[in-house]
């Protein structure tokens, strides 16, 4: 979230789409609830069915699965051509003056660049003009026709009302209603939040539905503002966390990237990532990638982290390519991968085509599992009939489950949504021999580290030089790791106003990551977290005091980064340093420096008039309307039907190429195993239901007695064309699989008319597996496509296509 | 004087009898009411936060057990933390049914192995199934790992083995899965947020 979740309670309009907290996220939704009794908020839901965050909505639009930037584009089409826009805003804090380079261009679904055999773009085109002094070109009159303001109201000029009802299934009027809601939020002292979850991010174009929210709110002047931002409603408790210390594939702690093989030496690597300022007296916060590096590497390496070897950057892995989970697993399904460790994750039930997850994990030398609970993965190997036909004899791959503690048994902090960092204690002991996640790594780090050191080995430096500074060598304490991660000073630091002051004593915890060094002088493992673990864990703070009454609670908790509870928060006040709406001051200049309820997201000293942009991050200084070559389909998100569509084409396009994303990765096998509408003619999509979190609860009594059986959700009108009663037991197929389940028939999704042609839509929700206290059922992965975002490849299981057949009475 | 039943525990616990503070016309109805004594009053309280969606409600635990060094503690009730300025003492269904994720039937209690081909659990111990996956992980790496690519620039990548890390459990056991497998120059390395 840019915001936290109390703030949502500041919004005039709420809207939720690709998302349905109300089951999902219950005691958050709860603030949509305080917004709608106490600030007279209005709640727009858009999803492809009527869900509990539907039934409390002041409007609910149904829309065909996967069509949500045409949706957008729509909206932002609606906002340009009617001028429903916050000027100010969109001039002084987006890129909307910026002039694009002339080579730039887009026709019939394709960006400048394509290159069809690789499917990806060069994305040299994708750039601003720059002047002779190295800067972007800009016309604050925003008349260029060259400008991003007018090349983005000319790229959404196409998606007309017409077009939109067209693609989507929304009626027109139904849109046009929601264009208006949503743009009464561009006057200053009007706000709306958008609230969105996996509905939004399982897609092929996953990255770009939050790029179209992004770019409205942007247009709107929403960003940084309390009741405004985008906000990302995560998954688990702490996918957050993890995603903050880079446990992903190309990732390194505080959103550092893995060098890539082309990154030669240090140099190489830091270069093109300490971004430097596109526009006069910018920040560019980026300008100090160096010294968040250096302080990682010494946290890892200490004293084998020297100028002179660069640091240990040779002990870093460099990439080829992606090694994301689809990736790895189609790596799995071709042989080459040996071994695999899952950590209370369970890649079976989470991963799509079950069948060739089953095949990959049959394919492993060995397999470890670590986890509170008994998992599919586990067991992946066992027959369990029909719902896992698999012959354990021919199954060769060594399997080890390890029992770990659950959050009771164990202390920590968990990042919530909002970027708390909430430290938890342990209140029970584990079951039998369980033990926590940190000393089973730590236990099984020793060994290998003591293998490396009797016997060597390839490469051993990496691993007998890791810093290990934990008193108990087997079992690292949580308050260790946390100091480790805050980081601290390895020498004297002194004071940059004064050198003859020290700023912080050698050895002692760092506060901010203004501290940070890149001469190795400070150690921190992951440099957004600094200030988390001071001389006291601040995590663990918890007062719940309100001072501001926008619901910051600044001293519960510690928020990154700098205990920062709105992001962009410099952009809630206009180019003066004025709050644009004075009832909701978070930050504002008082003629010295920048003061406020909230930490600034600002250099502190640094007045308005100088020019500096609230966007400190991005090297132009303001939000991107035009993503230039951030993102991998594209600098403006445009529509493209999903991998498998109930459309014969995209009715935006005509070259077939640019029906679908055409950036986005899909290895052949997994091309051939589609399925298309003639065969399988539904829409569907999965979901989670209130009563479950995943494929935890279905081990727990009491939600296993409330859901406990599978079954899939069909309209009226499709129950009705099939001849399926409700409560009867339905086959349901992909091209990849089928799944049997008791149909429940509903009122909550309608057929929808889309490009002429009726569609239904099946809802699948994803909890039952052959593990469980649940009835046994199917793993709704058994249907999804092996296909995900063309960014960050999350899988597209919002979208897809199946057949429905009646099955007889149960 | 008005006391919530929270409030009024908290003063229970802090020393103060609760027989003097009914005796001083503090007697909140529910508790007293009830002719036994409150079930969590001689429990241990535990701040923690529920491990389900991205929300982070706050909750309180409460265990039988003091804390001393031979009492094992175990939980009989956790519900919503009144004081968490989100969820203010509320939890949804899963949430106020925890207590049943803590003491599933399904947690696992040793450590298991399954053999090629074998269709059932044997249990191990700790050393054998660390020492054996430890042999197992060091011997591929040492087969496997690639240090300089076909153009001889150093690479040190292990792509061989890989691993999906939790994002339901703590920063702190992240981070140090992180530090260890990514020094071990594993590239196939994600977690939940990839999906």
């Amino acid at each position: 979230m840019t915001n936290h979740w109390a703030d949502i309670k500041n919004a005039n309009v709420i809207i939720v789409m690709g998302g349905n907290p109300a089951e999902a996220h219950p005691c958050g939704f709860k603030w949509v609830t305080e917004a709608k009794a106490h600030n007279k908020a209005r709640l727009i839901v858009v999803d492809p069915r009527f869900t509990r965050t539907a039934a409390v909505a002041d409007q609910f639009v149904q829309i065909r699965p996967g069509t949500d930037i045409a949706f957008l584009g729509g909206v932002m089409n609606y906002l340009l051509s009617n001028d429903a826009i916050q000027h100010d805003y969109v001039k002084a804090y987006t890129n909307a003056s910026f002039i694009v380079r002339a080579d730039f261009t887009f026709d019939d679904g394709l960006f400048s660049g394509y290159d069809e055999a690789g499917r990806k773009y060069d994305k040299a085109s994708w750039t601003y003009e720059l002047g002779p002094d190295g800067f972007a070109k800009v016309d604050p009159t925003l008349q260029d026709p060259r400008c991003v303001y007018q090349l983005l109201k000319k790229h959404y000029s196409r998606y007309t009302p017409e077009m939109v009802s067209s693609i989507t299934g929304a009626k027109q009027e139904e849109f046009l209603q929601v264009c208006k809601t949503i743009a009464s939020t561009a006057p200053a002292d009007r706000t709306m939040t958008s609230l969105y979850a996996l509905g939004w991010t399982q897609h092929s174009v996953g990255s770009q539905n939050i790029r179209s929210m992004a770019m409205i709110q942007l247009l709107l002047g929403n960003m940084g503002m309390a009741g405004g931002g985008v906000n990302a409603l995560r998954g688990h408790s702490n996918i957050q966390g993890l995603t903050d210390l880079g446990v992903l594939s190309d990732l390194l702690p505080g959103y550092l990237t893995i060098p890539k093989e082309t990154d030669k030496d240090l140099d190489a690597y830091l270069a093109p990532r300490t971004l430097k300022p596109l526009r006069p007296g910018q920040m560019s916060y980026w300008q100090n990638y160096p010294k968040f590096f250096v302080s990682l590497q010494k946290a890892w390496w200490g004293e084998a982290a020297t100028k002179e070897n660069q640091f240990a950057y040779e002990y870093l892995p460099k990439l080829d390519k992606l090694y994301d989970l689809l990736a790895v697993f189609d790596l799995m399904h071709q042989g080459k991968v040996n071994g695999y460790i899952c950590q209370g994750f369970n890649p079976l039930a989470s991963a799509p085509n079950k069948a060739k997850v089953i095949d990959g994990l049959s394919k492993l030398k060995f397999l470890v599992v670590i986890d509170p609970l008994v998992t599919e993965t586990s067991t992946f190997w066992r027959n369990a009939g029909e719902f896992n036909p698999v012959e354990p004899s021919k199954i060769e791959t060594e399997v080890f489950r390890l029992p770990s503690t659950c959050f009771a048994e164990e202390d920590g902090s968990l990042t919530n949504s909002s970027r708390w960092l909430q430290w938890h204690f342990k209140g029970a002991e584990p079951p039998g021999e369980a033990k926590t996640d940190l000393e089973i790594v730590g236990e099984l780090f020793g060994r290998i580290r003591r293998l490396y050191a009797k016997e060597g080995g390839t490469f051993p430096d990496p691993i007998v030089k890791l810093t290990w500074p934990y008193a108990i060598a087997s079992a690292p304490s949580a308050e260790e790791v946390a100091r480790e991660y805050n980081g601290w000073a390895l020498a004297d630091l002194p004071d940059p106003k004064d050198k003859t002051k020290i700023l912080v004593k050698r050895g002692d915890q760092l506060t901010t990551f203004g501290q940070l060094t890149d001469d190795g002088s400070t150690a921190a493992g992951c440099w957004i977290y600094t200030g988390s673990y001071t001389d006291k864990n601040n995590m663990a703070r918890r007062e719940t005091a309100d001072p501001s009454g926008l619901g910051l609670a600044p001293a519960w908790a510690w928020a990154w980064p700098l205990n920062r509870r709105v992001l962009y928060n410099a952009a809630s006040c206009d180019p003066t340093g004025k709050p644009w709406d004075p009832r909701r001051t978070l930050v504002k200049w008082n003629g010295e420096k920048w003061v406020g309820a909230d930490v600034p997201d600002f250099k502190v000293d640094q007045p308005p008039e100088s020019g500096m942009a609230p966007f400190i991050m991005n090297p132009e200084g303001v939000g991107r309307l035009f993503g230039a070559d951030k993102m991998a389909e594209g600098p403006f998100p445009e529509h493209y039907e999903p991998f498998e569509s109930p459309l014969a084409r995209n009715p935006m396009h005509e070259k077939p190429v640019a029906s679908t994303n055409p950036a986005a990765r899909i290895y052949a096998e997994d091309k051939a195993a589609l399925g298309t509408a003639e065969h399988f003619p539904y829409a569907a999509t999965t979901y989670r239901l209130t009563e479950h979190f995943h494929f935890w609860t279905k081990h727990a009594r009491i939600p296993a007695v409330l859901q406990p059986e599978q079954f899939v959700e069909i309209g009226e009108a499709l129950a009705k064309e099939k001849g399926i009663r409700d409560g009867e037991r339905i086959k349901v197929r992909s091209n990849r699989g089928e799944i049997v389940a008791k149909a429940v028939v509903t009122k909550r999704i309608r057929p929808l008319t889309v490009a002429g042609k009726t569609v239904h839509t099946v809802g699948i929700p994803i909890h039952w597996g052959f593990e469980g206290l649940t009835k046994p059922g199917y793993l709704a992965n058994t249907l999804t496509p092996f296909v995900g975002d063309a960014n960050v490849q999350t899988p597209e299981f919002k979208a897809f296509l199946v057949n429905v057949e009646k099955l007889g009475v149960a | 004087m008005n006391l919530s039943r929270r409030q009024f525990l908290k003063l229970t616990t802090s020393g103060i009898g609760a027989t003097s503070l009914g005796a001083l016309g503090f007697a909140p109805d529910r508790v007293l009411a009830d002719v036994r004594n409150f079930k969590l009053a001689s429990t241990t309280q535990t701040r923690n936060t529920c491990p389900y969606c991205s929300v982070g409600c706050g909750i309180l635990m409460y265990g039988l057990g003091d804390r001393s060094k031979n009492a094992r503690l175990r939980l009989v009730h956790i519900e919503g933390d009144p004081d968490h300025p989100v969820n203010r003492g509320t939890l949804c269904p899963k949430g106020a049914s925890l207590l049943d994720f803590v003491n599933s039937p399904h947690r696992l209690k040793f450590p298991e192995y399954r053999a090629p081909g074998s269709s059932e659990w044997q249990r191990v111990t700790w050393e054998w199934a660390l020492d054996r996956i430890a042999r197992l992980m060091k011997d591929d790496r040492d087969k496997n790992f690639i240090a300089k690519n076909a153009a001889g620039v150093p690479v040190n990548r292990w792509t061989s083995v890989g691993m999906l890390a939790a994002s339901a459990s703590s920063n702190e056991s992240g981070y140090l899965t992180h530090k260890v497998f990514r020094a071990m120059g594993m590239t196939a390395l994600d977690n939940q947020a990839r999906v």
